[in-house]
């Protein structure tokens, strides 16, 4: 007894140590997503979240005051500059926005599935961990603001973290340079993909890339989707250091594109759409038609523009008042080039090729259709010379079939009566199996 | 500004009232919280820890002062995404240290608990350091330049935040 009250002080000290790390134990075996919150965490956050909140209301009232009424210096000039940047930026979204449209027709034919934002909630960050081992945010928006955990938190820049605990009125958001975290990511050019990890010191490393691979040092990074938390595309940040790693993986540093210690306002993803990407409805929906698009024009030659004016009929040329189509069969004999053709004034209906698939030729036959190859540019997303407006849905289109889905299927050609007397084969001078447009990579949102 | 060795009849005991008890460990914990979102640098110090040191030295209850560092430490791991214990556990070690320390020395003077924050900052985050990696595994960087060199900020500050203390003991 006499033992015990000398050595009681150190005694409770054994007692309150081996209580917490029996606690710490049974907290780490048990830590699944399913575990509700600790009783102690919600006090200690409804204990600080108030006035943080509050203290952010002030600071914010404060600047706002400042910022909309008295400091407004350079104003004028700024929206002058915004209006410009506007301007320049529209006339961008015009061109992207054609881009995007194709996009989208490639991938409905291709049966994409991709992923949309279709619903965010801005939230304001009030405080953070404190702890330099732990790094994560509070924001003022809670479950009942429709947060629940893992939901994706992004700003205009990038990623920031995904949701760790909804309270009611306030969420936890473990941020993605955290050594808990992981994020699927891809690079943009390379299309390499691998996991995004922290540091204990905070830094954002790219794990699982194999060190064969050449990594460009500021490369963008992109999410991948495949956590299911972020969706595809979404900026993560630029590489900005690669070295061999210990296995046979890359050590590859990414600098996050958000300014993950400057957090001020950020947007919780509450719902994502997974929808089949749908054709624009301005345009073909073929891929053909598309690939066609981007294909160049044999342009025509004179002796061939001086029979259509002198009355015969070219290939492609539609007399005016002809109207009865006809379908034209490539017959097994010399083959000779197809020529657009200008179409004359007042042309009831262009001539059109559309593919088949009912006769494949083997190879070597004559009936064999060929094309002009597309240029490199062709292939990549820079936009190729336009045809004229007419012939290209002739001779475009003819290349397109034969190109990018059966390069050895004749084509049968839908034409004007003029077009009957002169069934020539089509002739190309290009290589019978060109290389099929690639898919589409990068996935808009 | 040296450490001078006093009996336990020579030292003075204090205590705070109930509402500084309570607020002062909150408005640390909060403190850390919101000044270290808004200005990340602050990350190195331990506001907590420099009240835990100030409880206990004042004080001088190793039972109190063991108790005291518990509860403010796992105050502190609550806002972590860390498991709780973590802060608790380090926090625990360095109150009952501090307060058996101050029966035993007397840390009225300046100097004193400047180096006495810098034992017990570089203690704390030894014990933080093993139990981190040692039982929950996570990956934890140590470099002795670097805690050496957070142990005096904090030393620095804690000058202040004694003489904060100071002003809300009450003998007893």
């Amino acid at each position: 007894m006499d033992v015990l009250g000398r050595y009681r002080n150190l005694i409770v000290l054994v007692g309150v140590l081996f209580a917490q790390v029996l606690g710490l134990a049974v907290q780490v075996k048990r830590t699944t997503a399913s575990e509700p919150t600790r009783l102690i965490r919600v006090w200690a956050v409804g204990a600080v979240t108030p006035l943080e909140k509050a203290l952010e209301w002030i600071q914010t009232s404060t600047g706002n005051i400042w910022h909309n009424y008295f400091y407004l210096r350079g104003v004028r000039a700024e929206n002058r500059s915004l209006k410009a940047q506007i301007e320049r930026m529209t006339l961008e979204q015009v061109r992207l926005n054609q881009d995007a449209g194709q996009a989208r027709r490639l991938q409905a034919l291709l049966a994409f599935k991709e992923q949309f934002i279709s619903q965010t909630t801005a939230a304001q960050v009030i405080g953070g961990s404190g702890s330099e081992s732990s790094r994560s945010v509070f924001i003022d928006k809670g479950y009942s603001d429709g947060i629940r955990p893992d939901m994706a938190v992004i700003t205009a820049d990038g990623i920031v973290g995904k949701v760790l605990h909804a309270d009611r009125h306030v969420a936890e958001v473990l941020l993605i340079d955290d050594q808990t975290s992981g994020v699927g990511a891809i690079l943009d050019k390379s299309r390499l993909q691998g996991i995004l990890r922290g540091t204990p010191s905070g830094e954002l490393m790219l794990e699982k890339v194999m060190s064969d691979e050449t990594v460009p040092t500021g490369e963008l990074v992109l999410t991948s989707g495949g956590d299911r938390i972020f969706p595809k595309g979404l900026t993560v940040g630029r590489v900005t250091k690669v070295s061999p790693g210990s296995e046979v993986f890359l050590n590859i540093r990414v600098h996050p594109a958000a300014e993950l210690n400057r957090l001020e306002e950020v947007l919780v993803v509450t719902k994502i759409d997974e929808r089949q990407a749908e054709p624009d409805q301005t345009g073909a929906t073929r891929a053909i038609d598309i690939l066609a698009e981007r294909l160049p024009t044999v342009p025509p030659k004179p002796d061939d523009a001086t029979k259509g004016a002198a009355g015969t009929a070219a290939p492609g040329t539609v007399p005016p008042g002809s109207t009865k189509p006809t379908t034209v069969k490539p017959a097994p004999v010399k083959p000779t080039t197809v020529k657009p053709a200008a179409v004359a004034p007042g042309t009831a209906k262009p001539t059109t090729v559309v593919p088949t698939t009912t006769a494949p030729a083997t190879a070597g036959s004559d009936a064999k259709l060929k094309t002009v190859p597309p240029p490199a540019a062709a292939t990549a997303a820079a936009p190729a010379p336009r045809k004229p407006a007419t012939a290209a849905s002739a001779t475009g289109t003819s290349a397109g079939t034969g190109s990018s889905l059966s390069p050895a299927t004749p084509a049968k050609v839908t034409g004007n009566p003029a077009t009957k007397p002169a069934p020539k084969p089509v002739k190309t001078d290009v290589p019978s199996q060109p290389k099929p447009q690639p898919a589409v990579e990068d996935t808009p949102h | 500004m040296a450490i001078t060795y006093t009996s336990g009849e020579q030292v003075e005991v204090y205590r705070f009232s109930i509402p500084a008890t309570i607020l002062i460990p909150l408005t640390a914990v909060f403190l850390q919280a919101w000044l270290s979102k808004r200005f990340p640098f602050l990350n190195i110090f331990d506001l907590p820890l420099l009240v835990t040191i100030g409880f206990a030295t004042a004080r001088r209850n190793p039972l109190a002062g063991l108790f005291t560092g518990s509860l403010i430490g796992m105050l502190q791991d609550a806002l972590t995404i860390n498991p709780i214990g973590l802060y608790g556990i380090a926090k625990t070690v360095v109150g009952f240290g501090a307060s058996s320390l101050g029966i035993k020395l007397d840390v009225e003077n300046a100097g004193a608990r400047f180096l006495l924050t810098i034992v017990f900052y570089v203690v704390h985050e030894i014990v933080y350091f093993m139990i981190a990696r040692g039982l929950v595994g996570l990956h934890m960087a140590w470099s002795w330049p670097h805690e050496f060199l957070s142990g005096v900020a904090n030393a620095v500050l804690g000058v202040f935040v004694f003489m904060l203390l100071d002003r809300v003991k009450q003998r007893t």
